[in-house]
């Protein structure tokens, strides 16, 4: 207990402390670079902004030591450096949005913090996985319904002057719902009752929440206009199932029929026909549906091996604008790559791999079914994220209309995500507090 | 459990990864071929970078610069044309979304400095860096005060035309101008819009029937070939019959016995058709040949801009030189000849030339960004039209002109002006193609042009010789 051991005396904290420190210098070379780029455009001090992002970052690591002492030291810096990056392009893209940004981050910490204190005995989360679930498929309900058209795709509600992105949260509370009934139902689903065709089946009323993921699925597609979030949603659905039941014939089915659901669904989304025709040969509508994913890749190239220089890149054109369209959110990576070049860009996926591999190290720690599942459901959240949103703008795969965690500009995406951060560190907490590493 | 969680890292892990692998091939394999796409907008934006130099004409007024900007935080430069339509086909423009024309086209890689000389290669390196890089200043051999002369005289027509001036002796282009003009700073879309072509440069590519100012090309092969004497006598009547046809006197007026000399001053066309044909259409295309027809004039403008004279079929196509016409229209500026007030400008200058041709030249000098001469060009001579003997002929008889011919409108007070007029009809509603091409002053020429105005009711003598007179004055005028 806490009480047992000096304050100071938390190597695993003194870890995390340092580490951030290094991410604050991080913070304050990046915006003091922006700043001597484009001297003559900004006024704001980014010895300011760097000194509050240290404030803040300080004061969740205070509230950590105190009441998660032996949480995971990584994942908060790594969600420091990421936030920072993301801090300095977008205050390179526009100063406007960057302190909007900031406060995004200050509210996120607040988040954070409130996960942390809330949920500090991670298993008082597992009684609430049924309202968690009943949240998650309001919210969608409400995005499908009040939802507003943004950039072709229906992701965002208006909230008084706030664009809101429910799916962000929803994410979040499905992964909790499915933790918690997975846990209950992995023996049954995992032990099938019949044979059919010699393969085993569960029993229909085990399976049919997986038939309904199906469904919900792709009814999202259609509704939201976007392949990304579906495909996250229900990745994230067969990622957990798999854990908890091991039958990768799940697994398969489960893509199989979501294949040749979005291939007919598909058929009923022009925006997201568009999207796939930019994807196939953005060259050939270069002008059109193609614009944004071929001015992605030229900056992207421009950048080189190592990139342009913070602020010393070509991002806006003549009107101010950004010259790909949505580069603070959709496109920030394309922004990275190009002024922080190869090796800023690698260094970004390295730090999701690092987060990811946090998440799942929490996974194997955790000594109950829930933790394990919720710990391993978010890191795979966040990692396929990254992968989608990046291999969009890469063309790697269909563009879509997610954000690179941490990183994009929006208030939705960064709150929500330090939720994902504040979950991790209590469960690993719990994890290491009872069989430490 | 734990063993389904490492799967499960494992396969994001490789999905990160495809992330890397995918990023290193657009930013290290696919970089080069990705830069040298038409279609990215981010190498229009490179060029910004280069502070274009400016054209300045002669006396000092400014035609082009670059001003410059921000975007992104770096500088970059605008192309402002600050006296507008002035000269703008000869300038032409540098535009991003129009590409390059006229001079700016030409002049390209002096402007923007990526010249092949070690100047060019340090440019290159400072454009690599995204530096700023400085293009060379042009100086025209252009008088802004004749070319604002040649503008306001074609405008207050309301009239398409041209007017061309040369130094005779070294081909400098002094005036050159066109209208209808454009705006160059915001008119390049209505402009390529506009019926009225105003991007036509007029002087380079309008071709006219040269009417009656080609007799003095007819006259220095006739002469040259001695297929006449100055004071050969002819009848003169009103009409004669050729191939079949009738060819009349400008309104049909008979002139009675005269001279060769007569025949020029006063344009008499029955005396010029049966010189012609006596003179044979070899001989007059092989003159024609000298003075620079049937090919574009070399010069520093860009080719596709300067359009050669000669002998046009029906479908507009060029002619080759030997195939049958009508050589006494021929000899009187018919027979679907066709000429550019370029080529009308260069007939002048072998008259005013001692028969001599010379290259049309715009630049006067180019200069460094540290003011230090990079070039400064030579008159090139393309060849002799004519022998000096018959240019000195023509130039007494093109003086007689406008002493008591045709062209007595050009004239001058206390300039010599010597010149042949033309009108050349159009074949719709009594409308002409008006010409005057000429020289001053006649002892020892200055200045050689040409002039035409488009569909216009007058003649040469009466619409395009006063408009001759008044750029000659403002060119030799001294400044206000």
């Amino acid at each position: 207990m806490i009480t047992e051991r000096g304050m100071l005396d938390l190597p695993t904290r003194n870890r995390e402390l340092g580490l951030i420190g290094l991410a604050v210098v991080i913070t304050t070379a990046g915006f003091a670079a922006v700043q001597l780029a484009r001297a003559q455009e900004f006024s704001s001090s980014p010895i300011i902004a760097a000194l509050l992002f240290a404030f803040a970052y300080f004061a969740a690591h205070i509230v950590v030591r105190v009441v998660l002492p032996d949480a995971d030291p990584y994942v908060l810096p790594i969600t420091a450096v990421l936030t920072a990056i993301g801090l300095i392009e977008i205050y390179r893209i526009s100063p406007q949005l960057a302190r909007d940004q900031g406060i995004w981050m200050l509210l996120g910490l607040a988040l954070f913090v409130g996960v942390v204190i809330a949920f500090r005995d991670i298993r008082r989360l597992e009684e609430l996985k049924y309202t968690c679930g009943a949240v998650a498929v309001g919210l969608l309900l409400l995005t499908i319904t009040l939802g507003a058209s943004v950039n072709g795709a229906r992701l965002w509600i208006r909230v008084g002057g706030l664009q809101i992105q429910p799916g962000e949260f929803a994410k979040i509370l499905l992964v909790i719902f499915l933790a918690g009934y997975l846990r209950e139902r992995r023996e049954v689903l995992a032990a099938p009752t019949r044979r059919f065709l010699g393969i085993g089946i569960p029993a229909l009323r085990h399976a049919l929440p997986l038939l309904l993921l199906c469904g919900i699925s792709l009814v999202l597609l259609v509704a939201m206009n976007d392949l990304g979030t579906s495909l996250l949603f229900f990745v994230i659905a067969l990622a957990m199932i798999y854990i908890a039941t091991g039958r990768l014939l799940y697994v398969g089915a489960g893509l199989g029929v979501f294949a040749l659901g979005a291939l007919g669904a598909v058929q009923l989304t022009s925006h997201v026909q568009s999207r796939i025709e930019g994807w196939l040969d953005p060259w050939a509508v270069e002008q059109t549906s193609g614009y944004q994913i071929a001015q992605s890749i030229y900056t992207i190239a421009d950048g080189g091996v190592l990139g342009a220089g913070f602020g010393r890149g070509l991002i806006l054109n003549d009107t101010g604008g950004t010259i790909i369209p949505y580069a603070q959110t959709d496109f920030i990576y394309s922004v990275i790559a190009n002024e922080m070049g190869l090796v800023g860009a690698i260094a970004v996926i390295l730090l999701y791999l690092l987060l990811s591999w946090r998440g799942f190290r929490i996974a194997t720690a955790a000594d109950d079914g829930f933790s394990k599942l919720l710990a391993a459901g978010l890191a795979t959240a966040v990692a396929f994220q990254v992968f989608v949103i990046v291999g969009g703008v890469i063309r790697l795969l269909p563009l879509t209309g997610l954000t690179l965690p941490f990183v994009s500009y929006g208030g939705s995406s960064v709150t929500a995500n330090f939720a994902i951060a504040g979950l991790l560190l209590c469960i690993s907490q719990r994890a290491n507090r009872e069989r430490p590493l | 459990m734990n063993r389904r969680i490492s799967n499960l890292f494992i396969a994001s892990t490789v999905a990160l990864l495809a992330l890397i692998a995918m990023t290193t091939y657009w930013q290290v394999w696919a970089r080069g071929s990705l830069e040298a796409r038409q279609a990215n907008v981010r190498m229009v934006y490179r060029d910004l970078a280069v502070d274009r130099g400016s054209i300045v004409t002669a006396d000092g007024v400014v035609l082009a610069e670059s001003t410059p900007g921000k975007l992104d935080g770096r500088t970059v430069y605008s192309r402002t044309y600050p006296e507008g339509g002035l000269a703008a086909q000869l300038v032409g423009y540098s535009s991003l979304l129009a590409g390059r024309s006229g001079l700016e086209r030409s002049l390209d890689p002096e402007l923007s400095g990526s010249t092949s000389d070690l100047a060019g290669i340090q440019n290159a390196f400072d454009r690599m860096k995204g530096d700023t890089v400085r293009g060379d200043d042009v100086i025209l051999r252009l008088s802004a005060a004749g070319q604002q002369a040649a503008m306001d005289e074609l405008e207050n027509l309301q009239a398409r035309g041209s007017v061309v001036v040369m130094d005779p002796s070294t081909g400098g282009l002094l005036v050159m101008a066109s209208t209808p003009t454009f705006n160059p700073n915001t008119g390049l879309e209505k402009a390529l819009a506009d019926p009225a072509s105003p991007l036509l440069n007029r002087a380079t590519q309008g071709l006219y029937p040269p009417g009656s100012t080609f007799k003095v090309v007819t006259a220095a092969s006739a002469l040259d070939n001695e297929a006449v004497t100055v004071d050969q006598q002819f009848p003169g009547p009103a009409c004669i019959q050729t191939g079949g046809q009738e060819l009349c006197n400008f309104r049909g007026r008979a002139y009675g016995p005269h001279d060769f000399a007569y025949a020029l001053v006063h344009s008499i066309n029955t005396t010029f058709a049966e010189v012609g044909m006596t003179l044979g259409q070899e001989q007059l295309e092989d003159t024609m040949k000298d003075f620079g027809f049937f090919k574009r004039f070399p010069w520093d403008y860009p080719p596709e801009q300067t359009l050669p004279s000669g002998i046009f079929n029906r479908r507009g196509n060029l002619v080759p030189f030997d195939t049958p016409v009508d050589v006494a229209r021929l000899a009187i500026g018919q027979e679907r000849l066709l000429a550019t007030p370029l080529q009308m400008a260069e007939v002048a200058v072998a008259v005013a030339n001692g028969g001599q041709i010379v290259e049309p030249q715009p630049v006067q000098e180019v200069r460094a960004p540290d003011g230090s001469v990079v070039r400064r060009p030579q008159p090139v001579y393309l060849g002799r039209a004519m022998t000096t003997e018959t240019a000195a002929i023509l130039r007494q008889l093109m003086k007689d002109v406008v002493d008591d011919g045709t062209g007595a409108a050009a004239n001058v007070a206390g300039l010599d002006v010597a010149g042949k007029t033309g009108t050349a009809e159009t074949g719709k509603d009594g409308k002409n193609d008006a010409w005057f091409i000429g020289f001053a002053p006649a002892k020892a020429p200055r200045f050689a042009f040409a002039v035409l105005v488009e569909n216009t009711d007058g003649t040469g003598g009466d619409v395009a010789a006063p408009i001759a007179a008044s750029v000659l004055r403002a060119l030799t005028e001294p400044a206000s």
